[in-house]
């Protein structure tokens, strides 16, 4: 929808929850660009306090229906790491295999319905079913993959019931994880061919000099530990994190939008800042199929995040099979802790971008403050300068109004926002200029 | 059938995960767009189609005076509205502003919180219009959704089971968690849908498919007492996905009224 000067895009679709789009342009220029969040708050830090702690998984994986394992993830390292509880290899394990599970839903979903249409003018994966119908047929059998590897470790797909402080509630049963390995087995081999198939897509040119910022592990494809790593400025423990990401409101927009410090710049979180952060821990067959498919070193085309997810459901299948060939359920499924006065924080990496979590817990086990900093929000201000770059060049060329708002959305598209996580979104105020 | 029936799917107040329950639902996915027209699913697809639709599919409560007013155009461009999810019938987990001072958890978040046009409450879908069919759940059971959808599009009810979690507990033969370890379990009024997940994870349910129809809480109440949970340990309990649902509700503020009551 336009009006001389004003562009909208009045409701992103193909993402994970509510937004706008609004560009405004003065004497052909462009004045502005906003991506307006009108999802409503729901406020999640503050119902935590006086909560019992072992509510905290469970209560945080609702912020977000696409990433419950991520909020259950964040919040149990936080919290465990409040207790001084230090998990067992085992507990590890499993979490990472069902970390495994999330990624491969999420990402199978952004790549095949979400995203992929855009490369072929189609409105949705429903519709590129009948251009393309083994292909989103096949996206949709990995996509199922995810989620049934997370339903047999946490009993359903959908906020799952196992995670707990101090590891889980039990050990899945074996015989249905290891009935998931002829499953996988498939399923690495048509990720490789979804990932071959994504290096065929026409990509717009647009490069940005990014600060990515990702979890970074010297032995591992980092999903639920290590320091946090920028490819600008030095790696920090995650205990710095509030020192140096702080989130702030701008006076054009209203909305929290988290910046580094020192210079209070954007920087890039997701799939793409993984890969090219920890590209050389990658597994070998992702690793491999990266340097086939000809994905650049510090890829800064944030239209071929789509590549970077599709080398990491790769990466997490070769992962998940390794795992559940070499189940290992001895030891405890859950530590014992003791209630203490402390603080914790935590950052995993969530399918769209490193998630922040951080409790003060008091002495009788219960929530005193929690702060919690999802990716999208992370990502608005980069996703708006991205925007600005994309616009300011279109606007040379003798682009319609309607294409420069569809291309507009397609590029909010690219990064997977999840608006949902709607912890610090605010309610946008929008003055017509 | 002369045309496809005609359904939006719309969002409110929630985390997707119900409405994302239907793009899960991969082994049905393309065989249920044979049957029912998506003309509005902002998730799934960049076509949006105005009203009227056949099927208004609501995710999400009533949290802003924006969504008090969009819900009612809605119900007036729909032949039918479902509400999906704990969120859409019985306000959420961001119900419990119920209980906390809204305006200061604002403040608590926001540094703007002029900016904040939040309402004090999160409320059901029905408690501002005429709701068809209320599927419960936190998420809700995809098959579930896609029983109700199919049942609407052929003309017939729904055939969703309304019995509590306690009875699936006994036929899929898991052992009773409050009785052989002492934990405190919602199952015996709570809705089923679930599969009575958590007692075989070895935890009691925590109600998230919302009361069973007639549910009985007070001896409930009672036998957890017995067992000795204290009233700040069940309160919580009651007080999460469902937690403004009248029984859940009734029973917290029970709990509270007699934080000591062993009856």
């Amino acid at each position: 929808m336009t009006d001389g000067e004003t562009i909208n895009v009045p409701i992103l679709t193909r993402v994970e929850g509510e937004g706008a789009l609004t560009i405004r342009l003065k004497d052909g220029q462009l004045d502005d660009v906003q991506l307006r969040i009108y999802e409503p708050p729901r406020m999640f830090e503050t119902l935590l306090r006086g909560r019992p702690l072992e509510d905290a998984p469970d209560i945080t994986a609702r912020i977000c229906g696409i990433c419950p394992v991520a909020y259950q993830m964040s919040s149990v390292h936080a919290l465990e790491q409040a207790l001084g509880v230090a998990i067992t290899p085992q507990i590890r394990r499993l979490r990472r295999l069902l970390y495994c599970g999330e990624w491969i839903e999420s990402h199978a979903l952004h790549v095949h319905l979400l995203h992929t249409p855009d490369f072929f003018g189609e409105s949705s994966g429903i519709e590129l079913a009948r251009r393309f119908p083994d292909e989103v047929r096949r996206g949709l059998r990995l996509k199922k993959h995810g989620n049934d590897l997370v339903a047999a470790i946490g009993g359903r797909a959908i906020h799952p019931v196992n995670v707990a402080v101090g590891g889980f509630h039990r050990w899945p049963p074996r015989e249905e994880l290891r009935k998931l390995i002829h499953d996988f087995e498939w399923g690495l081999q048509a990720a490789m061919e979804a990932a071959r198939w994504t290096a065929s897509f026409p990509y717009p040119q647009l490069e940005n000099d990014y600060e990515f910022v990702a979890v970074s592990h010297p032995d591992e494809y980092a999903m639920n530990e290590g320091d946090i790593a920028s490819s600008k400025l030095s790696t920090i423990p995650v205990d710095q994190y509030p020192m140096v990401f702080v989130e702030h409101q701008v006076p054009h927009s209203t909305a929290l939008q988290a910046v580094r410090l020192p210079a209070r710049s954007n920087y890039l979180l997701g799939p793409l800042s993984r890969v090219n952060l920890n590209r050389n821990r990658l597994r070998p067959e992702a690793r491999q199929l990266a340097d086939e498919i000809g994905f650049p070193a510090m890829c800064s085309n944030p239209y071929r995040g789509i590549q970077a997810r599709c080398l990491e459901v790769v990466h997490a299948y070769g992962e998940a099979l390794e795992i559940l060939r070499e189940l290992d359920f001895s030891g405890p499924h859950r530590l014992p802790y003791q209630a203490r006065a402390a603080v914790g924080r935590a950052a995993t990496e969530a399918p769209r971008g490193l998630l922040f979590h951080e409790y003060e817990i008091d002495a009788a086990g219960k929530i005193v403050q929690a702060r919690i900093v999802p990716p999208t929000s992370q990502n608005q201000g980069q996703i708006e300068c991205d925007l600005r770059k994309q616009l300011t060049w279109q606007l040379t060329t003798a682009t319609t109004r309607e294409a420069l708002a569809r291309q507009a959305e397609q590029l909010v598209r690219s990064y997977d926002p999840c608006i949902s996580c709607a912890t610090h979104f605010l309610k946008i105020q929008w003055k017509n200029s | 059938m002369a045309r496809k029936p005609r359904v939006a799917v719309m969002k409110f107040a929630s985390c997707d995960g119900c409405q994302l329950s239907l793009l899960d639902a991969e082994d049905e996915l393309l065989a249920v767009c044979d049957r029912l027209d998506f003309v509005y699913f902002a998730e799934a697809s960049s076509v949006l189609q105005p009203g009227p639709y056949d099927i208004a599919v609501v995710e999400g409560s009533i949290t802003t005076v924006e969504d008090e007013q969009r819900i009612r155009e809605l119900r007036a461009c729909s032949t039918r509205l479902v509400t999906i999810g704990a969120c859409a019938t019985a306000g959420g987990i961001q119900a419990l502003r119920a209980w906390g001072d809204s305006q200061e958890w604002i403040r608590t978040i926001y540094p703007r919180p002029e900016y904040i046009h939040a309402l004090a409450t999160s409320t059901p879908i029905a408690a501002h219009v005429l709701v068809d069919y209320e599927l419960h759940g936190c998420p809700i059971n995809a098959h579930q959704l896609i029983e109700v959808l199919i049942a609407f599009a052929s003309g017939r009810s729904p055939n969703i089971p309304a019995h509590s979690v306690c009875l699936d507990c006994k036929r899929r033969g898991t052992v009773c968690v409050m009785v052989a370890r002492g934990q405190a379990c919602l199952g015996p009024i709570t809705r089923t849908g679930c599969g009575a997940l958590c007692p075989t994870y070895n935890r009691g349910c925590y109600g998230c498919f919302g009361p069973v129809d007639g549910g009985n809480a007070p001896p409930l109440l009672a036998e957890f007492r017995r067992q000795g949970h204290a009233a700040e340990q069940l309160v919580p309990l009651l007080r999460n996905f469902n937690a403004t649902a009248p029984l859940f509700r009734e029973a917290g503020e029970s709990l509270l009224d007699n934080p000591t009551d062993d009856r």
